[in-house]
């Protein structure tokens, strides 16, 4: 068991805030969302795919990625929406890699279907690409130990949360999440870390993560 | 006025904690606010309670006015239509006199702020008081189709600002600064918005004479062709042959425009004599509006075309089912079949309203889900955090920002 188990280091938690800066840049067919999927920055793709993570928190887990909603609900194209909605985005490291899987499965598609290139958004319903800015800053909460990080966990906010699973590993290229990492380094709970990690965050939502991750970490720490 | 204390309980503390941390970030910044107006309006409507909340969390929020004839508020009144994309007679003499009490203004008014918050185009030529502190350009108008001349004309002084801010991502143009979407909000204790008691709900509805016997679909809006009034009469109409409902129509319209009187005179006969349609044109009173949303069953907002649409969000916030149509921010507000539906013609609209009173859980899943929608998104407090946000990242050009 872990629970007397005082970490080396302290888990600081941070949170993370974000600003949308407008691009001006806007698709009307696939062909041209395809073309500004590969030239955009990359705090656009991390911006799509990640955006309805937090502004749909409360929902049932939904396709996590701009492209599919649109793709679905204004081109009518319901199978490449479904891949798109599919693709498994824990499985991808870097936005970069994201990006090109992203890339290359709607010119698959195109190329499948080619009358699929003809079809245009309505007017006021084209793809405006957004651009995620970032603010890390840290809060005042700092767990010791498993049983600080739990009650920490259960009030901090889901910014926090999202910053620590999602941002951390795939923006900012940690490989796995912070919590995991600190479990194994810091605590020195391997199986714990990999329990965690283990975990497709992109298929919960935020308080359905916050909740799966506490039930995971209490069952190490009686009350 | 509310404290930020008393939006704790509707939001959580942490959110508060979170302001209170940018705050931190901004202590030393003046927050300098220039606009053309301290009364009516929805820009003087937000600076009243947003410069006072930003103050009480420390960050040094002040707001200044522009000086204008009635000439300047012509010409700026033209501007603003043709922003909108509406045809309208645009002279040289319009711009000469925006120029003239712009320059005059930039004599007059002190620049003395770190980041210069600039909103809506009559103060737009200050620019050209620019030194080493920031300047932002705030649109609160909805330019996705605006008229060239005047859009050209505005850009020369726009250009030269470090940001521009606009509520939707359809009004962002390809510009050489940055620009950020921050999308306007709700306050929940505003009159409008807050928790109102049954008994007065009930002394509205008594006051106007409406019964409580059947399901109520509700439009509010001004009585104005782009809010569709007729049309609204019309899904009512197709509805009502299926299912029995009442239906309000209530908004402001000023007694000085002849268009308002128009319209509102279309609608009466539109409505003829039929007892189950209620139309009435209420003076600006926020607590008869919020108890009229609160005792609809359906909110409709069958705008043709809309800035942001606000309405909408107040009715989510009331935890209300809204069928409304995919212009202007609606889109924003309403995720389709998720947080309300989102329609494109008055068949359409009326589908959806009689899906929703045929399926009062779905209707309640979507009023639900949207009420959470707007609470964490639409919200004063997030405005608060975003306008904070907007302040750092004039000292943070990167996407990742540690502070």
């Amino acid at each position: 068991m872990s629970e007397s188990i005082k970490a080396k280091e302290p888990f600081i938690f941070y949170t993370r805030l974000h600003l949308s800066e407008l691009t001006g840049l806007r698709a009307s067919t696939l062909g041209q969302l395809l073309e500004l999927i590969k030239e955009v920055n990359g705090s656009c793709i991390y911006h799509h795919t990640h955006r309805f993570l937090q502004q749909h928190q409360h929902l049932s887990p939904e396709p996590p990625n701009d492209f599919a909603y649109w793709v679905t609900d204004v081109l009518g194209e319901d199978e490449l929406g479904e891949r798109l909605a599919s693709i498994d985005a824990i499985q991808f490291t870097t936005i970069r890699s994201l990006r090109e899987k992203i890339a290359a499965t709607i010119e698959k598609y195109l190329n499948d279907n080619p009358l699929a290139k003809v079809r245009f958004s309505r007017e006021g319903e084209e793809f405006h690409f957004i651009k995620s800015v970032s603010f890390v800053l840290p809060t005042n909460y700092a767990a010791y130990d498993l049983k600080d990080f739990i009650d920490i966990l259960s009030r901090i906010t889901i910014d926090s949360i999202y910053y620590h699973i999602f941002e951390a590993r795939l923006r900012l290229e940690k490989n796995t999440n912070d919590f995991s990492n600190w479990i194994e380094t810091s605590i020195g709970d391997e199986k714990l870390a990999r329990e965690i990690s283990k975990l497709d965050p992109y298929t919960f939502t935020l308080e359905g993560l916050r909740n799966k991750v506490i039930k995971i970490v209490k069952r190490r720490v009686p009350d | 006025m509310a404290r930020i204390e008393e939006y704790i309980p509707i939001v959580g503390q942490p959110i508060i904690d979170d302001l209170k941390l940018l705050a931190e970030r901004l202590k030393g910044k003046v927050i300098q606010n220039i606009n053309s107006t301290s009364v009516g309006g929805g820009v003087a409507e937000i600076l009243h309670r947003i410069v006072p909340l930003l103050k009480e969390l420390g960050v040094d929020a002040r707001w200044d006015l522009i000086k204008g004839g009635e000439q300047f508020f012509e010409a700026t009144k033209k501007f603003h239509n043709a922003l909108h994309g509406m045809p309208v007679e645009i002279s040289q003499k319009d711009f000469d006199i925006f120029l003239d009490t712009n320059r005059s203004n930039a004599e007059e008014v002190n620049i003395y702020g770190d980041v210069v918050f600039i909103h809506d185009p009559q103060p737009a030529a200050l620019i050209r008081k620019k030194k080493e502190n920031k300047w932002v350009w705030r649109c609160h108008i909805d330019v996705s189709e605006p008229n060239q001349k005047v859009w050209g004309f505005l850009r020369g002084f726009i250009d030269g600002y470090d940001a521009a801010v606009f509520s939707a991502p359809a009004f962002s143009q390809r510009l050489p600064i940055r620009q950020f979407l921050i999308s306007p909000s709700i306050d929940p204790l505003s009159d409008k918005n807050k928790e109102l008691p049954q008994e007065a709900i009930d002394s509205v509805l008594i006051k106007y004479g409406i019964p409580k016997d059947k399901p109520i679909i509700t439009q509010i809006s001004r009585f104005d062709r782009l809010k569709d009034p007729l049309g609204v009469i019309e899904v009512y109409k197709q509805v009502k042959r299926y299912s029995d409902c009442r239906l309000i129509l209530a908004g402001g319209g000023a007694s000085d425009d002849p268009e308002s009187a128009e319209v509102l005179s279309e609608v009466k006969e539109t409505a003829k004599d039929d007892p189950d349609i209620h139309i009435l044109l209420l003076p600006q009173n926020d607590i008869e509006i919020n108890a009229l949303q609160r005792a609809s069953t359906i909110i409709l907002q069958k705008s043709i075309r809309e800035g942001f649409g606000l309405t909408v969000a107040e009715a989510l916030w009331k935890a209300k089912p809204v069928v409304a149509s995919h212009v202007g921010g609606i889109p924003l507000q309403i995720t389709h079949k998720y947080s309300g539906l989102l329609c494109h013609s008055t068949e359409g609209a009326s589908f959806a309203v009689k899906q929703l009173l045929n399926s009062p859980d779905y209707a309640h899943r979507l009023g639900e889900s949207g009420r959470e929608h707007i609470k964490n998104n639409f919200l004063i407090t997030r405005h608060l955090r975003d306008y904070m946000l907007l302040f750092l990242s004039l000292y943070h050009p990167e996407d990742i920002v540690y502070l």
